[in-house]
């Protein structure tokens, strides 16, 4: 195991990273802190309480977990796709590094990025709105295993991406109503029936139910649901990227 | 001995179905300078690719130090250090953290003093915090060598690496060079520049087409450059080659207006003088004389005569 070769790479990709660091780090911070003052004080005060939680408090989880999923996939994808673009990759390629050893280095520092922000905009939550968090642990591991996997998924968009289109379209297209339709505002339960199914078809559904769990106790799908859906997830990404360096599909000639 | 790498019946067509490489087979020895000479697109970076990794071979195997490239990738990618020919760079980043990069990513454990005498040989220690993009081109390029040898290679690929490089700078990457190979490490160095093969190589390869045509001892081809011709022009044409004249290998041509003798330049004794007074001795008129002599430049574009794309 090249275990220098993933240090090598998490602290170049970390160094870009506090390079960039008041951009990268205000501009979520700043726009969830919109949605807490609009849906959290202004709109929620005018919303009976869900479940027994206040509509703003209701939304904290849901709301980190909007900023740490686009967070995640948009880095990893960035983080891949910019050696692509400039031709550093080459260094990879040639390097006496397994897949997994550069999956690693890439996927480890943006999700300690995300992570970071999310942990951010959780304690600035506080400020906004009544907070009690009833499992410290599992929200911690959710919010992990979040950043993880949908990095991982960003590193796959990150090497399929073709141009810069491409690479801030998907998250664009595909997470904002994964995002918006998996419960981040809303119980599963207040939507009709027919839509109820639908739901348990989006995998966020299941992010945001066992992270809002954590903090209250209230979960749309079981915890274990939750757990196994981002287990399976994560492996799926992993399985894919395996896949994509044996064929070198869209890294080598 | 056992080659440090070895090529065996590689082909390459890229997706778009040209074929880059028709089967090459080539050996490289340990310790030796290998320059690569051949027109634009005839599949020298193809070949450094392969080998390196960042290209798959549609068939055909490639050892380095004994390790499959495939099977055993890491054992035989932690050899080579590879300068490509087009200059990739992080362009935010400063040299210090590439050069550092590069050698952590092949494993190898930070060591200050090995970066300090690597970026100080290249003369770029002044240059350690400056930013890639602030660089000039040739400095560029030198970061791109200092990358290559930050995890302490065996065997180096430079592809084109005095390109667009000023005369004094070559002389540094010369320099440079032979240090590496003072030190046993294996050079493969493509380039245009006949005079840079001629000066650093121990063999000379030169490929076309996706062929390799020749692979010689730089010696033997010199030799074999060294052969030249004397042209003697008469004022009248000569009916033959006269008797008192027939210990030099000599021929008639151009309808008998010109006696051409064939000599070896590097020799001491060229016989010439002792020619020119028998010449005039068996009385033919003279009216110029020339030399001409094939270059290694000659054999490049006779071998690759229409190849150029
Ligand atoms: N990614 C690619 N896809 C398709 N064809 C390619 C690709 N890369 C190279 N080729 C083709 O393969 C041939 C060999 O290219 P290569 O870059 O190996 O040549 P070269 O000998 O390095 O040339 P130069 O001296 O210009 O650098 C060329 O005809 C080129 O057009
Ligand atoms: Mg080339």
């Amino acid at each position: 195991m090249n275990l220098i070769a993933i240090k090598a790479i998490y602290i170049f990709e970390m160094k870009r990273t506090f390079r960039t660091l008041l951009q990268s780090v205000v501009a979520p911070v700043m726009s969830t802190s919109l949605y807490f003052v609009v849906f959290g004080a202004a709109i929620g005060s005018r919303i009976d309480q869900v479940e027994g939680v206040s509509y703003g408090a209701f939304i904290v989880p849901g709301l980190i977990m909007l900023t740490v999923l686009t967070q995640s996939v948009t880095n990893a994808a960035f983080g891949i796709y910019f050696p692509k673009f400039i031709g550093t990759i080459y260094e990879l390629l040639s390097a006496p590094a397994s897949f997994l050893e550069i999956t690693a280095g890439y996927v480890l520092a943006a999700a300690t990025k995300s992570l970071a922000i999310g942990l951010i905009i959780l304690a600035t939550a506080f400020f906004f709105v009544d907070l009690q968090i009833q499992h410290p642990v599992w929200m911690l591991a959710f919010l992990l295993l979040t950043c993880l996997s949908f990095s991982l998924l960003g590193f796959i968009i990150g090497i399929w991406a073709g141009n810069f289109e491409q690479l801030q379209l998907v998250p664009l297209l595909v997470l904002q109503p994964l995002i918006f339709l998996g419960g981040a505002f809303y119980s599963v339960s207040m939507l009709p029936e027919l839509w109820q199914t639908v739901t348990y078809f989006n995998p966020v559904v299941y992010l945001v139910s066992g992270f809002r769990w954590s903090f209250y106790g209230l979960a749309d799908v079981p915890i274990g649901w939750s757990l196994l859906a981002i287990l399976g997830f994560t492996a799926a990404c992993i399985f894919i990227i395996g896949l994509i360096f044996r064929t070198g599909w869209r890294l080598r000639d | 001995m056992t080659p440090i790498v070895s090529v065996k019946d590689v082909q390459k067509t890229y997706d778009g179905g040209f074929e880059a490489l028709k089967g090459v087979s080539l050996d490289i020895r340990d310790g030796e300078v290998l320059a690569l000479l051949g027109p634009n697109g005839a599949g020298k970076t193809t070949l450094i690719s392969i080998i390196c990794g960042i290209a798959t071979a549609t068939s055909g195997q490639v050892k380095v130090g004994g390790h499959d490239t495939v099977d055993d990738y890491r054992a035989a990618r932690s050899l080579i250090g590879l300068v490509p020919q087009e200059i990739n760079l992080e362009p935010f980043e400063t040299v210090m953290n590439t050069v550092t990069f590069s050698r952590g990513l092949f494993g190898k454990p930070r060591d200050d003093a090995h970066m300090e005498r690597i970026l100080r040989q290249l003369s770029l220690w002044d240059k350690k915090d400056a930013q890639t993009k602030e660089l000039s081109g040739g400095m560029k390029r030198r970061v791109l060598i200092a990358k290559a040898l930050a995890h302490e290679p065996k065997v180096l690929f430079l592809d084109e690496p005095t390109a667009g490089v000023d005369v004094e700078l070559r002389r540094d990457m010369w320099e440079t060079m032979k240090d590496l190979k003072s030190h046993g490490v294996t050079i493969i160095l493509t380039t245009h520049y006949i005079e840079e093969a001629e000066l650093m190589a121990d063999r000379i390869g030169i490929i076309a087409k996706g062929e390799i045509k020749l692979v010689r001892e730089k010696e033997a081809l010199m030799a074999e450059l060294g052969k030249k011709q004397l042209v003697v022009e008469l004022s009248e044409r000569a009916n033959g080659i006269p008797e008192s004249l027939g210990k030099y290998d000599l021929t008639l041509s151009d309808g008998g207006s010109e006696i051409v003798y064939h000599y070896d330049s590097r020799k001491d004794r060229t016989g010439i003088t002792r020619l020119l007074n028998d010449l005039q001795a068996a009385g033919l008129q003279m009216s110029d004389v020339r030399t001409e002599q094939s270059s290694l430049e000659d054999i490049f574009v006779d071998l690759t005569k229409g190849d150029a794309r």
